[in-house]
This record gives C-alpha cells, sequence and structure tokens, in this order.
C-alpha cells in the first residue's frame, strides 16, 4: 500500500574515476587538465577503425584494491562486455563495461546510522568500465548551434560500485558517499578533486510504491540534495492519492530539483555481449599481492585509543584523508598534550572557518595549527582570540597576503590574554556596569541573565582578551560589592 | 635497398582500390617484393575505405600490425585492394567500387570478400597479398582464382588495425601464387602483438616440407554431401588420391555439427557487425552529417545513405539478434554451436592430422548469378567451420571443373599452421 509516511529506501550506484596515469585500454595519459581539447587521445582512445583495446593492468589492481578494503568477492572469471548506444561523445557506439560477469561481487560498507552506531550496507557488485568522451556545448544544448567533442576523457578507467537498497535517508546515502570516498582515498586509487572523478545515479523508493531512478549527481552535496527532493516530491504525490510512475529522471544540479526524463518507449535496449577483443580476466590470485593500508574505520579506532580524540572528532577527522593527515601532522610533536585541543580546534573550527570561506585544507599549514594550539594549550590568549588569529591566519592565505605565525599575529594585535592585570579588566567592569544601569537593576531583581549580559559587554571592551575565569570572578566581587 | 620492386600497374579487373603513391621499400626477406592490402588493413597515409562510401577519403594516421612488420621485411606496399563491403560477401560484387572480375574468366566473380588480392596475384599484379578470413574470405577468392590462401589459426596474427567485421572469428592472412609464398608471408606477418590481447606468442618460421609419409586425413562426409557441385568434389577426390600416392592414409569422419554451422555463423557474425560498423555515423571520418539536423537523424541520415544494401542487412540482422529478449535465443545459441564445432574437431583431431575437402562447393559462378542473399550465404558452408573453431585452414589450387579452378582445403590442429602448409605445398610439388 502507498503510504505518505512509509520508509525511505535508497540504493546507490557510484561510478569513480580510477587514478591511474594512463586510460582503461591505451597508453594515453588521463591527465588533461592543462592541456587542450582533443590532446591526450590515440587511435584507440578515439575508437578508429581496426584499433583493439589493451587492458591496463594497473586500473584491474586498483579495482581489486577497492573491492578488497569493500569485503566483495572477486569472481574467479569476469569478462567485459559492450554496452551498444549511439551517442556523439560515444566514439564507437559501444561502452566497453562489465556485463554479467562483473570483477567483483557482494560485499559491503559501514556507514554511521541515522539512529547513531554503525550500519552495514551491502553492495552487489564493483565492475570497471570506460569512460565515454565529453560533448561541449557552444550555447546550451537546446538553442546553441553546434556542439564539440571532446575525447580526451574517453577510455578513462571508472569502476562502478552497485549498493543494495540499504539506505534509509538521503542523509545516510550521503554518509555513505562521503565513507566510500574516503575508503578509495585511502586506497591511493582516487582523486576526488579531479573534474568528473565521481557520478552517481541512485534509486529511490517509498514503501508500497515504484522506485525511481535519478542520474547525473555529480557531487556529494548532491547525493543528498537530490533524494531530498524526490522523497518530498514522492510524498506529495502520495498524499494526493496518485500513483508514483517507475521512471528514470534527471538532477538538475543548479536548480536542486530533477526532472523526468526519457519514456519507457525511448528506453535504451543496449545489446550486450561479450567484447570479443578482450579475453576473460582470470585475476583472483592477484588478490595475494594486494596489501591494504589502514582503511578509514581502523584509522578511526587509532584516532580514539592513541589520541584519546571522542567518537564524534575522531569519525570527522578520519572522515578525510587530507584532514587525517593533517591532524597527525600538528600534534606531532606532542601526541597527548595536543590532542584534545586539536581534535576540537580543528573539527570543530577549523573545518567551519574552511568552509565558510569556501577553502581547501591544502591552503593553511599544519605547523600553523600547532602554533595556535600551542599558544592555547598556554593560556595566552582565549578561545575568542584564537577564532579571530585563526581567521587572520586564513584571511591572509585567501588573499595572498604574507602569512604570519600565529605567535606574530597576538603580538601585531595585542591579543595576548590580560592574564594578571587585573586592573584593565577592573576598569572595564566599571565602565559597563555604569554604562548599564537596567542591567545593575535586572541583576538586583535578581535576573540571571544580567550577569551574562555584562560578561558580553566586558568582553567586548577587552577585545576578548579576558580570562574567562577571571573576568568572572572580578564581576562577581565588583555587583556585590554594589549589592552591598 | 636491394632489387626493384616487380608490380604490374595495369588493373585489369578492378582488382586495386587505391595504387600507392612513391612506393618505397625496404630491405629483409620481402625487400622489393610488390604486396597488395585488402582495404580493411589500415594503412598509414593511404586511403582505407573497407569498399564502402562510409570510409571514402579516410586516411589513417596508423599503420595495422602487420603493415608494419611487412615494411620492416622491406615489403614494397603496393596498394589496396577491392573486397565485399567490410567483408560481407562471398564474391566481391558488394563493393561500392564496383566488382572486381575474375582474371581466369572475367564474366565471373573472383569470390571474397578478399577479391581484389587474390585477383591481383592470379592477375600476376603482385606476388603476394594480404586478406582476411572471417568466414572463408582468403580461401573462396584463393580457389575461385586458383591461388593459395591461408586461414591463420585465431590468434596467430596480430588483428590490430584490422577494420573489425567480426572479431572472434577473423584473421588476416596471406595470399599467394605458390605455397612457399604464402609460407613466407605468414612468417612474416605471424606472432604476438601487445596491442592485440587475442594474439598468441606463436611466431611461425617454417619452410615448406613436402614429406607426408604416415600422415593421416580426415575426409568428412558433409564435404562431399547436399550443396557441392559433384564436378567440385570429383576432382577433390582425385587430389586426395595423390596425397593418398604420396604416403598419406584417409579416414572418413563426420562433422555432425555442420548442420547449425552456417547459422552460428551468421548470427555471430551479424551480430558483432552491428556493434562494430556502430561507430561509422559521420562525425569523426567518411561524409559528414548534416550538422542543422539533429544528430540523431543526421546519423540515420548518413548510415543509410553510405552502407550498401548487404551491409544494412547485417547490422539489421545482428542488431535484432543481440536486442532485449533474442540474446540468449540467437547469440548464446550461436556460441553453443560453435563450442560443438570446436568438440567435433577435437574429436576428429584426436584420430586425424589434417582434415580435407573441397575449399567451396562449386567453382565461380558468373557474376550477378546469386541475386538472392540466402544463396551466396550458402555458398560458405564448407569454410565457416573452420572459422568457428578458430583452426587453420589452407586452399591450394587442385584442378579444375567447367574450366574454372578448383581448390583442396586442408584444415588443421589449433596452432598447426604448419602441417597444413606442408600438406599443400607436398600436393603442390607432386603435380607441378
Amino acid at each position: 500500500m502507498a503510504d505518505p509516511d512509509g520508509q525511505v529506501i535508497v540504493g546507490l550506484e557510484v561510478h569513480c574515476q580510477l587514478d591511474t596515469k594512463s586510460k582503461l585500454f591505451c597508453g594515453c595519459s588521463t591527465d588533461y587538465r592543462n592541456d587542450g581539447p582533443n590532446t591526450h587521445v590515440c587511435p584507440i582512445c578515439l575508437g578508429l577503425p581496426g584499433a583493439m583495446p589493451a587492458l591496463n593492468r594497473r586500473a584491474i589492481e586498483y579495482a581489486m584494491k577497492v573491492a578488497k578494503a569493500l569485503n566483495c568477492e572477486i569472481l574467479n572469471e569476469s569478462e567485459f562486455s559492450r554496452k551498444n548506444y549511439f551517442y556523439p561523445d560515444l566514439d564507437k557506439a559501444y561502452q566497453i563495461t562489465q556485463y554479467d560477469k562483473p570483477l567483483a561481487e557482494g560485499g559491503y560498507l559501514e556507514i554511521e546510522s541515522d539512529e547513531g552506531g554503525e550500519r552495514k550496507i551491502r553492495l552487489t557488485r564493483i565492475h570497471v568500465e570506460e569512460d565515454p568522451g565529453r560533448l561541449v556545448h557552444m550555447g546550451n544544448v537546446e538553442r546553441g548551434k553546434y556542439s564539440l567533442v571532446d575525447y580526451n576523457r574517453a577510455g578513462i578507467p571508472l569502476i562502478e560500485i552497485v549498493s543494495e537498497p540499504d539506505m534509509r535517508s538521503p542523509k545516510e546515502a550521503r554518509k555513505f558517499l562521503n565513507k566510500l570516498r574516503a575508503t578509495l582515498e585511502y586506497l591511493n586509487v582516487f582523486d576526488s578533486e579531479k573534474e568528473g572523478s565521481i557520478r552517481v545515479d541512485a534509486n529511490i523508493s517509498i514503501t508500497g510504491s515504484e522506485r525511481v531512478e535519478v542520474k547525473n549527481i555529480t557531487s556529494y552535496k548532491g547525493v543528498e540534495k537530490a533524494l531530498t527532493f524526490e522523497v518530498t516530491r514522492q510524498k506529495n504525490l502520495i498524499r494526493r492519492g496518485q500513483k508514483i510512475e517507475r521512471e528514470t529522471r534527471h538532477y538538475l544540479e543548479a536548480r536542486g530539483v530533477t526532472q523526468a526524463g526519457r519514456s519507457k518507449e525511448q528506453e535504451h535496449d543496449y545489446r550486450y555481449f561479450p567484447e570479443p577483443d578482450l579475453r576473460p580476466l582470470r585475476v583472483k590470485s592477484w588478490l595475494d599481492n594486494i596489501v591494504l593500508p589502514e582503511l578509514p574505520d581502523a584509522r578511526r579506532e587509532r584516532f580514539m585509543a592513541d589520541y584519546g580524540c571522542s567518537l564524534n572528532h575522531a569519525r570527522t577527522l578520519t572522515g578525510e584523508l587530507k584532514l587525517a593527515n593533517f591532524f597527525e601532522k600538528v600534534v606531532a610533536s606532542d601526541k597527548r598534550g595536543l590532542s584534545p585541543l586539536a581534535a576540537t580546534w580543528i573539527a570543530d573550527t577549523l573545518i567551519g572557518e574552511l568552509n565558510y570561506r569556501d577553502m581547501n585544507l591544502d591552503r593553511i599549514e599544519p605547523a600553523a595549527v600547532t602554533g595556535l594550539v600551542l599558544l592555547l594549550k598556554a593560556g595566552t590568549i582565549t578561545d575568542k582570540s584564537g577564532v579571530e588569529v585563526l581567521r587572520i591566519m586564513l584571511d591572509q592565505q585567501l588573499k595572498g597576503e604574507a602569512a604570519e605565525t600565529p605567535d606574530a599575529i597576538v603580538k601585531r594585535q595585542n591579543l595576548a590574554k590580560t592574564a594578571g592585570d587585573t586592573g584593565a579588566i577592573t576598569a572595564a567592569i566599571e565602565e559597563a556596569i555604569n554604562e548599564n544601569p537596567k542591567a545593575l537593576d535586572d541583576y538586583r531583581a535578581g535576573k540571571s541573565g544580567a550577569q551574562n549580559f555584562l560578561v558580553g559587554q566586558v568582553m567586548k571592551k577587552t577585545r576578548g582578551k579576558a580570562d574567562p575565569a577571571e573576568l568572572n570572578r572580578l564581576l562577581t566581587e565588583a555587583l556585590k560589592r554594589w549589592e552591598a | 635497398m636491394a632489387g626493384t620492386i616487380t608490380f604490374e600497374p595495369e588493373d585489369r579487373y578492378n582488382a586495386f582500390l587505391t595504387h600507392g603513391k612513391n612506393v618505397s621499400h625496404g630491405s629483409g626477406k620481402l625487400a622489393g617484393v610488390a604486396v597488395a592490402i585488402k582495404d580493411n588493413i589500415t594503412t598509414k597515409d593511404i586511403e582505407t575505405t573497407c569498399a564502402s562510401k562510409i570510409l571514402k577519403g579516410y586516411v589513417p594516421p596508423y599503420d595495422a600490425h602487420v603493415i608494419g612488420l611487412l615494411k620492416a621485411e622491406g615489403a614494397a606496399i603496393v596498394g589496396k585492394t577491392n573486397m565485399d563491403e567490410f567483408g560481407m560477401g562471398s564474391s566481391t560484387e558488394n563493393s561500392a567500387f564496383g566488382p572486381t572480375l575474375n582474371p581466369c574468366d572475367t564474366s565471373r566473380v573472383p569470390g571474397g570478400s578478399s577479391g581484389g588480392s587474390a585477383a591481383a596475384v592470379a592477375a600476376g599484379m603482385v606476388r603476394m597479398a594480404l586478406g582476411s578470413d572471417t568466414g572463408g574470405s582468403i580461401r573462396c577468392p584463393a580457389s575461385f582464382c586458383g591461388i593459395v590462401g591461408l586461414k591463420p589459426s585465431y590468434g596467430r596474427v596480430s588483428r590490430y588495425g584490422l577494420i573489425a567485421y567480426s572479431n572472434s572469428l577473423e584473421q588476416i592472412g596471406p595470399l599467394g601464387k605458390t605455397t612457399t609464398d604464402v609460407s613466407t608471408l605468414m612468417s612474416v606477418i605471424a606472432g604476438y602483438d601487445r596491442h592485440d590481447t587475442t594474439s598468441q606468442n606463436k611466431p611461425y618460421n617454417h619452410t615448406p616440407d613436402a614429406k607426408i609419409k604416415g600422415l593421416k586425413i580426415g575426409i568428412p562426409q558433409e564435404y562431399f554431401g547436399k550443396g557441392v557441385d559433384p564436378q567440385v568434389g570429383d576432382v577433390v577426390k582425385r587430389a586426395i588420391g595423390r596425397l593418398e600416392e604420396l604416403g598419406a592414409t584417409t579416414v572418413p569422419c563426420s562433422i555432425p555439427s555442420m548442420e547449425y554451422a552456417l547459422a552460428a555463423y551468421y548470427v555471430t557474425c551479424t551480430c558483432e557487425a552491428s556493434s562494430n560498423l556502430a561507430r561509422f555515423d559521420g562525425v569523426r571520418y567518411g561524409p559528414a552529417p548534416d550538422t542543422k539536423k539533429p544528430w540523431h537523424d543526421a546519423y540515420t541520415e548518413v548510415r543509410s545513405a553510405a552502407f550498401g544494401t548487404e551491409v544494412r542487412r547485417r547490422i539489421m540482422l545482428g542488431t535484432f539478434a543481440l536486442s532485449s529478449g533474442y540474446y540468449g535465443k540467437y547469440y548464446a545459441k550461436a556460441q553453443v554451436a560453435r563450442a560443438n564445432v570446436r568438440a567435433d574437431f577435437n574429436r576428429i583431431f584426436k584420430d586425424v592430422d589434417v582434415i580435407a575437402g573441397p575449399t567451396m562447393p562449386t567453382v565461380a559462378f558468373r557474376l550477378k548469378e546469386k541475386s538472392d542473399p540466402l544463396s551466396m550465404y550458402l555458398a560458405d558452408i564448407l569454410t565457416v567451420p573452420a572459422n568457428l573453431a578458430g583452426i587453420p585452414a589452407i586452399s591450394v589450387p587442385c584442378g579444375k571443373s567447367e574450366g574454372m579452378p578448383v581448390g583442396l582445403q586442408i584444415m588443421g590442429r589449433m596452432f598447426e599452421d604448419e602441417r597444413i602448409v606442408d600438406v599443400a605445398y607436398a600436393y603442390e610439388q607432386a603435380v607441378s
């Protein structure tokens, strides 16, 4: 029965670019970022008549690494197939992919479920395939005069990871994707910063209704957005007593909506058959030579054990390879001493400040954060000043100004805590009380918010340098005098 | 640089589509030897059309692996030869650029699809030529034109640069006036190529040896049965008699799976062809599509106009056979039939060294004689089993019927190309 409050069920098909040096079936370099269109091509990836694919061994090794890390079973024999369809970006008019004999089957990935705790998302399969080229539309698709084709991407190795419908919300889908990205990065087979490195098709249904496939999601955030849109759309339809059609929809990233795709009659029949130019793959024995590095879950446990991180901090810090490495560099000089402060400052503050500025972690040196954490640990500056120092450092980077050390910033801005300088604080307290007679009245009337308000005023006057504990002690004393 | 190029450029039989310009040659095993190349083998800087309008004007930027090998041995690539469009046919009548005529009788077809290569050799224009054999395309024209043609074991010659018609069936192979020439050319083109991962590391370094005493020859009854011209059968039987005189013994045998061989062949090759030929859409080469139209309309227009009737027929057959719900009924079944053919050969080859019979059920037929496609398909019945099984097969002239050449076909165990060359050579020596 269709029920608008039914359970949301999500399964994902994730295409990830394997970060090999050369393409899947030829020797062309995959690093075309700084080169013009159609410069990384040869007879093979252009699909010229007579050219034949020769499999890149490294791509299979990378895919097997992923399969092993995701607990999949490598098939004794797998094979490549042709997926036939016409499209101008597809030079051979077929894509070499894997169909009924994929490289690997089964497996799972653990994510943090919405209810907290870990949950296994089962995987169906992993297969290897080539990417088509790319169309560059002159103007927009409908009205542009013409389109150009760039085959630099043609033949880039991809893996498609297909999950079982085990996710229960758009948020879980996002978590699955983030965890998958982290795992691939840890394996050193994937560069999430490369254009087009990940592409997702999502299947979503609400119990009792047909499922809908959402195609063309190209970002991590996009998955959650697209699925959230779909949940709302489908639930509204059910509420209005309408039926969910089984269909393929496209996600329009710019507008954050999904749009109906081609109808059933226009659906492709891909006419799969085994690729006769490649021999079946029998690579299971390669597994013996594949050594996995430390993976996100193991690192998370280690961060908790070695650095005393909380589960949440450990999860955040190990959720991205670069972030985990960054953290370890920051605390390298004094693991136990620096970790508690560093974990909070990196996981809670730094990430937020970076996101706010749309900045990459690469833009800040671990040593700078170490310096900041040392100042905080020594009590030289207050937390509030710490945030200010961090902001100044990031803004300097953003504007391309010479980077100052945290020490230098504290000196230049005179941000050192006014510890022991009770005079300045006392003066500020007197001022604040005098300027805010209503607050004093409130205090006298026993309103608890009044003291906090005055703390804020004093902080403002001392530009955050006042040690909060000392300030509170002095303010309480002063108020007692006024009370008397 | 040794020797001069011996090449007769006058093309009375429309054997060539393109003549090489400024043909040069190097030194080596084939120094100065004029070699003609079937037009489905890619040649750098020489137009390569597969005798199709859809590739008119296409000048490849690279050489097929075998062309590189020929050049390395000093051969002179004198031109590209006519063929049935994309290899689809047994008469070279399906060329977009007019048929090739049989030098033995110009009212007859030279066979196909490597008809241009066979005619060029038969007419004495070149000493040897390369063809390709998907279901008999080297052996058929060799038989019809009275020359020698070898279809190597699958994997023995790199297919890199052979414009694919049916990848799992076809091989590039040599044609020549004599078994020795064919053997020499084979020694140049065979061997592993990392660009063709279906190729095998089995080089061919063989000098033909006429001693066949003690050889066991299997004679399959199907090769002398229904559909085979009795006169052709008689000529071939006499030739086998000569082999017995040389000390070989014959063993009757049967290939029951042949009942399904032709069907298995045509399903497999049309399926693969429908996919292989999908890339010819006018975007990268061939006649440019009308860019004002939506791309799918433009594709349809280009493909309808530029592919010949037989090519379109096979694309449609293959597209249908692969379509959803039919794969199991056709393609998968065809592969089972193929496995049965292979199993039959394996069984027979336990008892015999080679299998012999006619190459073609008839002598060369007349131009336009076979107007319905099915009767043309039936002409391949004796050649397709070797392609289905992947085994080597050679056709060597063994006499005449109606004044036209008849070919003796000898098939061997997988990778025993040398042995069938020896048998052909022994026959040739005995009758010369």
